[in-house]
């Protein structure tokens, strides 16, 4: 039985493998997508912050603006972590290096790659989100350790767009295309209360927003990071995890019909 | 010159008469088969462009134990679709295919396991080393690492790589890159390696390396199944081979039989003005046995190219340049589709 589960495994371990191999020469991108959330927490949360000043009716007794922002950055940058892995760099193994071929010559399935690919993600959001944490906690922008829940709420979101990420990375036809990954990516993260509450739109607007994903992943990090744990994180882990688990099911439909035909 | 030519000859026919010997001193009933097709058929589905294409259309071949056995053809024909069916990646979409006494329809990942396999295009890992490109290989077959290591080490040997371990793929040349890939192919010491078109694109001198290197494998009693549009490679490194032409098997044989059933013994080549090719054809009728005109000379097919060239002399024919030469696979391909192999 135990066997049984680690020949499954086995396949999804070799695929991390692969890319902790490639990291060894690229660690330093790792480093830079840390580093781009702390950039924008040290402008916008600290800077816009001072201005901003305290958020009334968000935490006992009030919450700072960079407390508030801090989630925000970090649960894009799972999202970006995870999507970017899988949607630009499964692009390019896919169409450009064309390397999953020999891969499928072995005893490797298409399934395994693709779950091996999404695990690696996965990953990948959870060492952004630890490193992110890590700074966070020395600036001392950490409001409740409640906070560490994050962890766990990272690795659902890196889930959730490394799917998405492995759909779109069957539907792109060239670089260029990403251009439009970025239109759907950049108002996404401009307006899902990354730097504000919910509560300015009017209500019309407040339902598209929660609709949003990433609302719903900062939703995710933002109630922990503030001390305030309750039923609705269930809700939108759930959101994310069926989000995820559909692209998943499509993607993988899409890669078969691309790699073994 | 000629002693040199001779020379080379001499070393052909030791090369094809040791094979025959080699061949015929197994028994036929203890060939075993390693690749058995029955009917062997590619439909890719219509696409947004056109409608449904049959790339391999039931065509029946056997591949014996030890054995080198290609598939000859142009572009297009249907090679590369035959390999991706026998590799495990592609599945049939008719009739039977059974690969090591498996059936491909449900023991893909089984067969997949024993089988090597050396893409067109090399498909090497670029966001790693060459040795790392052997090690994660090793780790998609479930090798252990040091069962990795060893196999590493003595592939690097072979393909004369191992001063390259570290370096990028990228640094290398076409003929290194080849050696790695078949190296890559090698690391599940596979009892099946197939080669899909092994040495287009390299100089000879590295053509000539992956030869021996291929010749190597062979007598270590490795299967080889590959696909060439090169004459000179087919004749060398196949037992026996298939043309293959429009996704259908026009002809299968060794490569000896195969020039001994379609054509004449010799060819007489005579360099003509292009465009003239129907009226110097005319004027060399009776020459030889069979007359093929091409766009810039005729040949002419016998068993006697010296004589066929004196009877052409003496109608005044090949004024322009002539010469004589053993009729090879080229040949074969011409008779059996009426056009050349590479256009």
């Amino acid at each position: 039985m135990t066997t049984a589960r680690y020949e499954r495994a086995r396949p999804v371990a070799v695929m991390i493998e692969r890319n902790l191999r490639i990291y060894r020469h690229t660690w330093a991108l790792l480093l830079a997508e840390i580093l781009e959330p702390i950039l924008y927490l040290g402008s916008i949360g600290l800077g816009v912050g001072v201005l901003v000043g305290h958020l009334p009716g968000l935490g006992a007794p009030s919450v700072g603006y960079p407390e508030f922002v801090a989630p925000a950055l970090l649960a894009t940058a799972a999202m970006n972590g995870a999507l970017n892995e899988t949607a630009f760099l499964m692009y390019n193994r896919l169409a450009v290096e064309r390397i999953y071929q020999p891969i499928l010559a072995t005893p490797m399935s298409v399934g395994e790659v693709a779950v091996g690919e999404i695990a690696w993600a996965v990953l990948r959001s959870v060492m952004i989100t630890v490193g992110f944490l890590g700074v966070i906690a020395v600036f001392g922008l950490v409001a409740s350790p409640w906070v560490l829940l994050g962890v766990l709420g990272a690795a659902v979101i890196g889930f959730c767009f490394a799917c998405v990420g492995l759909l779109v990375a069957t539907w792109v036809r060239g670089f260029p295309d990403f251009q439009f990954v970025q239109l759907v990516m950049l108002p996404m993260f401009l307006f899902a209360t990354t730097f504000y509450p919910l509560g300015v739109y009017p209500r019309p607007v407040q339902v598209a927003v929660e609709c949003l994903p990433l609302y719903q992943a900062i939703q995710l990090l933002r109630g922990p990071a503030l001390g305030q744990v309750d039923a609705a994180l269930l809700l939108s882990a759930g959101y994310l995890l069926v989000l995820g688990g559909l692209a998943l099911h499509w993607g993988l439909r899409r890669l078969r019909r691309i790699l073994s035909v | 010159m000629g002693i040199l030519a001779q020379f080379v000859f001499c070393g052909y026919m030791l090369a094809v008469c040791g094979g025959a010997v080699r061949l015929s001193g197994v028994s036929v009933s203890s060939r075993t088969s390693v690749v058995s097709a029955r009917g062997l058929t590619k439909t890719y589905p219509p696409g947004k462009a056109g409608s449904a294409f049959t790339a391999v259309d039931a065509i029946d071949f056997e591949v014996h134990s030890a054995e080198a056995f290609g598939f000859l053809g142009p572009n297009g024909a249907g090679k590369s679709s035959t390999m991706r069916m026998i590799g495990c990646v592609s599945p049939p979409t008719g009739g039977t295919l059974q690969i090591l006494g498996m059936d491909a329809a449900d023991s893909g990942k089984r067969i997949r396991a024993r089988i090597g396999s050396v893409p067109q295009d090399d498909l090497l890992d670029p966001e790693l080393t060459v040795g790392e490109n052997l090690l994660i290989y090793g780790r998609y077959f479930g090798m252990s690492r040091i069962a990795i290591a060893e196999r590493s080490a003595e592939l690097l040997e072979f393909a004369r790589l191992t001063d390259k371990a570290d370096a990028r793929v990228q640094a290398l040349s076409g003929g290194m890159r080849r050696r790695l890939t078949i190296a890559r192919s090698l690391m599940n010491t596979p009892d099946l390696l197939l080669l899909d078109e092994p040495t287009t694109g390299l100089d000879p001198q590295a053509r000539h390396l992956l030869w021996e290197r291929l010749f190597e494998l062979k007598r270590q009693g490795v299967t080889l199944v590959l696909t060439t549009h090169y004459m000179d490679e087919a004749e060398r490194l196949c037992d026996r081979l298939v043309v293959m032409d429009h996704g259908r098997v026009v002809a299968t044989g060794s490569p000896r039989a195969l020039i001994d059933t379609h054509v004449t013994r010799e060819v007489l080549e005579l360099l003509i003005e292009p465009g003239t090719g129907a009226a110097v054809a005319a004027r060399a009728y009776g020459v030889a046995d069979r007359i093929e005109v091409l766009a810039d000379r005729l040949l002419c097919y016998t068993d006697d190219g010296e004589r066929a060239l004196a009877r052409a002399h003496e109608r005044g024919l090949g004024g322009l340049d002539a010469l004589v030469r053993r009729a090879t696979l080229e040949d074969v391909f011409l008779y059996l589709t009426g056009r050349s192999l590479i256009e």
